[in-house]
């Protein structure tokens, strides 16, 4: 009987899963083969822009509760790869697609100034395999698929950040350090997988968590999930780990760091809450006190340190970055709370700061088109000769901070709640003061830009609407998910009870794609 | 501890202590090139810590004999090793080549930049670019910020 199903062919919609990997991924080395500098930016906004169609239709799916099983190969898990995809992860699926098909017409402006011409073919293809590690990491089912995925995200980022070398050697020290700093984090992943694998034997991450359950108190597995923590949080920039951000950030071309600040760390955060919840079970992580002591105190520590690093910047873009380790403080305070709420907040701030520092640093790249670069000196007055790009920041800016009307309002308003249901009043406070630290770094960027006299040496000139329709359709989206939030805070709350339940155990033949 | 345990863990002291020394080679040392060379040498003790735990006592290699036919001849009495360590560190070797060459790359173009490969001595070369650049934007908004 099952020898006759197996060979049923799939649908073109149950091979969705692998499409929404494959298609990005063919795209980038068919970018260096094919060669041409004219077909190169087409092609990787086409593949980008059927990631998106395939991610918004697989969320459509599971926003309602459940999940996509889909067998690599048709090997059944645990032997064959997994992709699994429920709400959680298809909300960050969408997230990395959608920054892409925005970001991507901004990069084909932003980077003809910005990369020399004889690069542009390979850098396209570069943030093709970028995007594909991104996506394969959050899709994938499979604990060792995860680090390849990661790899192959991180080693093309790399070469993204060195591309900044024409117009900042420090792009190429940037890089370096992202190199050492990545391999150390993704090394630790591998050892904790190792410590994982010699406990249970199995690498699905379904099976791991059944197979964790029934070992019970195992010091082999509290170590692996030590490893595997510390080298997650490498990768999403948890402060103290944070060194390789702000530099990384600062000196890589524009439109990488738009696509990196909304997408990269992201996806480390994904994968952390993906592994203490799903693969570790909630008691497990409760046990072990890693959320309450230890991610807690240093969510905390980044929203202040991080943030008042920012208010001394004179830098644009440097300051956005030491913000940027700010908001992931709060996103790992919202897993330190480990309640619904703050799993919820977690979720909602991940989609909604990704846009809203998308819509900041591609204004970033706008002024830096237009003046060079973006000390405050240079972009003093440019507010007021360039005023879309201007309001564009004053919006996200106030995202940024959170006032109510705005998608960072949403996540704060939740986060706050949170610290509530835990009886931390107190911790609501931090989460208010460390927003009027925000006030002051955004307020600066804003007195640069309007209420000086224009830069003279600057290019008088309004940015491109290739450069003006991207940005205003992520500032427009942080007001838009400041009031309909049925998106957002209804899927980053379904992906909040899956996690918070656990597992969901092994894929039944009967609910997966091999039917 | 008994003898037989430190004997029998042989190869996980070796994982530690190479580990170790690798980590510590990349935190201590300025050398550029000498860094790359430490997280070599930190990779490979995970190489070695996977190829270890695929090991099995009395294993053998984990290919199944064919009879004349082309037929497989499964002898549920042999043990045979674990191959799956071994596959999944076959991919992370090809990663960390990938890493290791990347690195590389990037150190010939930082020694064109920089003419140095001495972490020290590019920091103080950065550190002087950002000084002047500070400097510069003083002046500019006027001895204020």
């Amino acid at each position: 009987m099952s020898a006759e199903l197996q060979s049923v062919a799939l649908s073109w919609q149950d091979q969705l899963p692998v499409l929404q990997i494959i298609i990005p991924f063919f795209a980038g080395p068919l970018i260096v083969l094919l060669g041409s500098r004219r077909l190169a930016w087409p092609m990787a906004f086409a593949a980008s822009v059927a990631a998106l169609v395939i991610a918004m239709m697989l969320l459509s799916r599971v926003i309602d509760g459940g999940f996509i099983s889909y067998h690599m190969g048709g090997w059944a898990p645990p032997i064959g790869i997994e992709y699994r995809i429920d709400a959680a992860n298809a909300l960050v699926l969408v997230l990395i697609a959608a920054i892409a098909v925005v970001v991507l017409p901004f990069a084909k402006v932003s980077i003809a100034a910005e990369v020399p011409r004889r690069h542009h073919a390979l850098f396209y293809a570069m943030f093709m395999l970028c995007f594909t590690g991104l996506m394969g990491v959050v899709i994938t089912g499979d604990a060792f698929n995860v680090f390849v995925f990661l790899e192959i995200s991180s080693l093309s980022t790399y070469v993204l950040v060195a591309k900044g070398a024409s117009k900042d050697k420090r792009a190429l020290t940037a890089a370096y350090d992202y190199l050492i700093m990545g391999t150390i984090g993704a090394t630790f992943f591998v050892i904790g997988l190792g410590f994982l694998y010699m406990a249970t034997g199995t690498l699905n991450m379904a099976d791991l968590a059944d197979r964790i359950a029934l070992l019970g108190p195992n010091r082999t597995v509290q170590a692996g999930f030590a490893f595997i923590v510390i080298g997650m949080a490498l990768k999403a920039a948890m402060f103290p780990l944070h060194h390789w951000l702000p530099n990384a950030y600062n000196y890589a071309p524009s439109a990488v760091t738009a696509f990196l600040a909304a997408t990269a760390t992201k996806a480390a955060v994904y994968v952390m809450l993906r592994f203490m919840f799903s693969v570790f079970q909630p008691e497990f992580v409760a046990d072990s006190g890693v959320a309450a002591y230890i991610i807690g105190p240093l969510a905390v520590l980044a929203m202040f340190v991080a943030s008042f690093i920012a208010v001394f910047q004179n830098n644009f873009k440097r300051m956005l970055a030491y913000s940027s380790i700010a908001q992931i403080g709060y996103m790992l305070l919202g897993i330190s709370f480990f309640n619904h709420n703050g799993l919820t907040a977690t979720m909602v701030h991940l989609f909604n700061h990704g846009i809203t520092k998308a819509a900041l640093f591609m204004a970033v790249g706008a002024l830096v088109l237009r003046t060079g670069t973006t000390f405050y000196d240079r972009i003093a007055g440019m507010g007021r000769v360039m005023p879309f790009t201007g309001a564009a920041v004053v919006v996200a800016g106030l995202s940024l901070i959170g006032v109510p009307g705005t998608a960072g309002f949403i996540s704060k308003w939740v986060l706050v709640q949170a610290a509530f249901d835990n009886g931390l009043w107190w911790m609501a406070l931090a989460i208010m003061a460390s927003s009027l630290l925000a006030v002051i770094y955004v307020w600066r960027v804003v007195e640069a830009l309007y209420l000086k006299a224009p830069n003279p040496e600057a290019v008088h000139k309004e940015a491109p609407l290739m450069m003006i329709v991207p940005i205003w359709i992520m500032a427009g989206s942080t007001v838009w998910f400041g009031f309909d939030t049925s998106l957002t805070l209804g899927a980053a709350e379904m992906a909040a009870t899956a996690l918070l339940n656990g597992s969901s155990g092994l894929a039944e033949i009967a609910t997966s794609a091999m039917q | 501890m008994t003898l037989d345990y430190i004997l029998g863990h042989m190869n996980y002291w070796f994982f530690v202590i190479l580990m170790m020394i690798g980590l510590y080679i990349v935190i201590s040392y300025g050398n550029l090139v000498k860094k790359i060379v430490g997280l070599n040498i930190f990779q490979a003790a995970v190489f070695m810590l996977y190829i270890s735990m695929g090991k099995i006592t009395g294993g053998t290699a984990p290919i199944f004999p064919t009879d004349l036919q082309g037929k497989i001849q499964i002898d549920p009495n042999i043990v045979y090793t674990n191959p799956v360590p071994h596959v999944l560190i076959l991919t992370a070797i090809v990663v960390g080549i990938a890493t290791t060459s990347l690195g590389l790359a990037l150190i010939v173009r930082i020694r064109e930049q920089y003419d140095s490969i001495e972490e020290q001595e590019i920091l103080d070369i950065d550190a002087a670019t950002a000084h002047a650049e500070n400097l510069a934007h003083g002046q500019a908004m006027g001895g204020r910020a």
